[in-house]
């Protein structure tokens, strides 16, 4: 081992010295979060996955200025039309703008139906910040901008085509995205408190207390999830609001999402319960739900967050399924199982593939929260041998 | 072992009884009850003036009027007594004929997804836990990735698409078109079987995923263990080797768990019911919700839930004659 006041090294063997020194310094005095934080920089595709899921979180959140229009906007001047694609290039030339070729009203040579198609002599330039629609951005910033769309006003563009109402699925997809991800939100808080107060309880009492819970959670977990939830969102008025609707189905997601957390807690806090920081604490007289949250709680306070991020899958796919029937959301309310009733048969996907589009952002947010998970996992206990 | 199933068995009842107050409830929560149901489809559009009198006498007269625990207990005792799940009010007759023969068909389903689901996850966990690192083994690691992320219903619509182009327009549903109606037969049974697969692989498709995962799991910490080893050293050949010891043990994990995986099948039905035009339990589910028909919707709930309940009974019998350490220390 050298030492860095030895005589022989050179100023560069110093310097270097020095910094190792500086960078062990930083690692042993880092804290658990810092240390969690630098693990997790080094999973690549846990990394790529939060990037995705943070662009797709601020899409949904500023979706009235994100979406070029609104998700119950008509266009029906262009209804069931496909995906149209931006270019540079056509038949009359290229041009550095991208451009999209304007539509004109035929008549189909076999059905004699009226169809939508391109016509080459009409261009319509694409445009970051256009004039659009007025909307209120978070519901109270006013703005008739939009992040991207047509220069002329009155002539649409749909990326991902519109549906049989002429409605562009593009719009409705980003709106679609702040209620399916906010439901997943709420949904896992709800059950995350239920959790912690159930877990808690059977963990820290032991005895009768945690029998009775461990029985109802017993119950609740032989009943198969989906038709449970069916059954309760079933009985949802059929008067209600959207908005209540809304938050009935992150009650009903969140009511019976907690027995595996509750599980999780309560075996952790069963192992610390007898702990001399633990009994120290109860010695000196704190209540309960102190001890519970200022002194066992903090110490497995990674794992529980790796179980809340693998728990936002089974309540996006819930929410999906449950829109997907008829049993969750109703329109007008966007969600992405909402979005995928209309694609409900094979007929869409021969004729209409393009309304499966919100269906690559379900699988895509419940990949990216699995493999976040992963990475958290890997992360979550910094102080474990370096992988 | 007679002690061990005694004990089973008395946690199997517990735990029935609680799930069935717990589907009663759901039962109750919708507004309204059986008897407003009932008068409003009797009386709606025949011209005839219902008053809330009316609807109270039905109500008396079917005995709806009593507190909430003894009509839990009028429910329950028909069930337990006389297999008598009540009336279902959207087709105007009992429950048991409603369900019917829907039950074998959902058995059927089941097991054809169960069967599925093993003969592939067991071997191919086993082969990849001994080939770890391979290609192989990186592929099935993205594939169970999948097999949560891909929507059920997803599943179903791209089968239905591929199974549609490939092998004619008659493939969803449980029948052809010339059995749907007709009696039971041998003929009508093999053409169910013909359409069985489809249903199966969809199902089966996120329990393949998981499972898989488990075998492999169990199986790379066995392949670890001393006896392994020492069997090696002995010169067993490699083959009897996997099989004699760390394979037997590395489907105890698949074992414990089948109660988990119908649960996940039974989770998935309802969905993929719709999408496949499945008429079994599964779609009567989804259909009785949507009328409202609680003593349908609570029927099937509970028959589902039984059937989870007794498939882990099962599994526990199986596991413990599997793994004699088990039972000793339970």
């Amino acid at each position: 081992m050298t030492d860095m006041s030895d005589p022989d090294l050179t100023p560069k063997q110093k310097r270097q010295l020095e910094k190792e020194h500086q960078q062990r310094l930083k690692y042993y005095s880092a804290s658990q979060w810092t240390l969690i934080w630098w693990r997790f920089k080094r999973h690549r595709a846990a990394m790529l996955a939060a990037v995705l899921l943070g662009l797709m979180a601020l899409a949904g959140i500023f979706a009235e200025f994100v979406a070029p229009y609104g998700p119950v906007t008509r266009d029906t001047k262009y209804i069931e039309g496909p995906p149209q694609i931006p270019k540079f290039c056509d038949d009359n030339g290229c041009s550095l703008r991208p451009f999209i070729n304007g539509t004109k009203t035929e008549r189909d040579p076999v059905t004699l139906r009226a169809i939508s198609v391109p016509d080459p002599d009409t261009r319509y330039y694409i445009s970051l910040f256009v004039k659009g629609e007025s909307v209120k951005v978070l519901g109270f910033i006013p703005t008739d901008r939009h992040l991207i769309g047509l220069d002329d006003p009155d002539q649409k563009i749909h990326f991902w085509g519109t549906d049989d109402l002429g409605r562009d699925v593009f719009s409705r997809t980003i709106y679609a995205t702040r209620t399916s991800l906010s439901i997943g939100v709420l949904g896992v808080l709800i059950s995350f408190f239920l959790a912690l107060a159930i877990g808690g309880a059977a963990g820290f009492f032991g005895g009768m207390t945690d029998n009775v819970i461990q029985r109802v959670t017993e119950v609740i977990r032989v009943v198969p999830i989906i038709p449970l939830y069916m059954g309760l969102a079933a009985a949802m008025p059929k008067e209600w609001s959207t908005t209540q609707v809304y938050f009935a189905m992150t009650l009903i997601l969140g009511l019976f999402g907690w027995p595996t957390l509750a599980r999780r807690i309560r075996s952790q806090l069963l192992s610390i319960r007898n702990e001399d920081y633990v009994v120290a604490a109860r010695l000196a007289g704190a209540r309960p739900r102190r001890i519970i949250t200022q002194h066992m709680l903090p110490s497995f306070t990674s794992f529980i967050i790796v179980d809340l991020v693998i728990s936002f899958p089974y309540m996006i796919l819930s929410e999906t399924a449950l829109s997907f029937v008829g049993l969750g959301l109703r329109p007008p309310s966007v969600s992405w199982g909402v979005l995928l009733q209309q694609a409900q048969s094979v007929r869409a996907i021969e004729q209409t593939p393009w309304l499966f589009i919100p269906a690559v952002f379900v699988v895509v947010a419940v990949l990216a929260f699995t493999v976040i998970g992963d990475g958290l996992r890997d992360a979550a206990d910094p102080y474990s041998e370096a992988k | 072992m007679l002690r061990f199933t005694l004990e089973r068995l008395i946690g199997m009842a517990i735990t029935m009884l609680l799930v069935s107050l717990m589907v009663f409830i759901i039962m109750e929560i919708p507004p309204g009850d059986y008897a407003d149901r009932y008068a409003f489809r009797k009386y709606s559009g025949t011209g005839v003036n219902v008053t809330e009198a009316d609807i109270q006498a039905i109500r008396v007269e079917l005995g709806l009027d009593k507190p909430m625990i003894f009509r839990y207990f009028d429910w329950i005792g028909g069930i337990v007594l006389r297999g008598d799940f009540g009336q279902a009010f959207a087709f105007e007759t009992s429950v048991v004929k409603v369900i019917g023969d829907k039950v074998w068909l959902t058995t059927g389903i089941l097991f054809a997804t169960l069967i599925l689901t093993y003969l592939i996850s067991i071997p191919i966990g086993i082969y990849a836990a001994v080939r770890r690192g391979s290609a192989v083994d990186y592929g099935l690691t993205i594939f169970s990735y999948l097999g949560l992320a891909l929507p059920n219903f997803l599943l179903a619509l791209v089968m239905l698409y591929f199974a549609n182009r490939w092998f004619g327009a008659d493939i969803g549903g449980l029948f052809s078109a010339e059995y749907r109606d007709a009696p039971w037969s041998l003929a009508k049974v093999w053409d169910m079987l013909k359409h069985l697969w489809l249903p199966a692989v969809v199902l089966a498709w996120s329990a393949v995923a998981y499972q898989i995962q488990t075998v492999r799991a169990t199986m790379s910490d066995e392949l670890n263990k001393l006896s392994v080893t020492a069997a090696r050293a002995r010169g067993v050949p490699e083959r009897r080797l996997l099989i004699k010891y760390p394979a037997r043990l590395a489907i105890n994990p698949v074992v414990s768990t089948i109660g988990f995986d119908v649960n996940r099948i039974f989770s998935e039905l309802p969905i993929v019911a719709v999408v496949l035009g499945l008429t079994d339990l599964g779609e009567l589910l989804l259909k009785a919700y949507l009328d409202l028909d609680m003593n349908v919707a609570g029927a099937i709930l509970l028959l589902l839930t039984f059937a989870i309940v007794f498939m882990n009974f099962l599994s526990d019998l199986l596991l413990a004659w599997l793994d004699p350490r088990i039972k000793l220390g339970a």
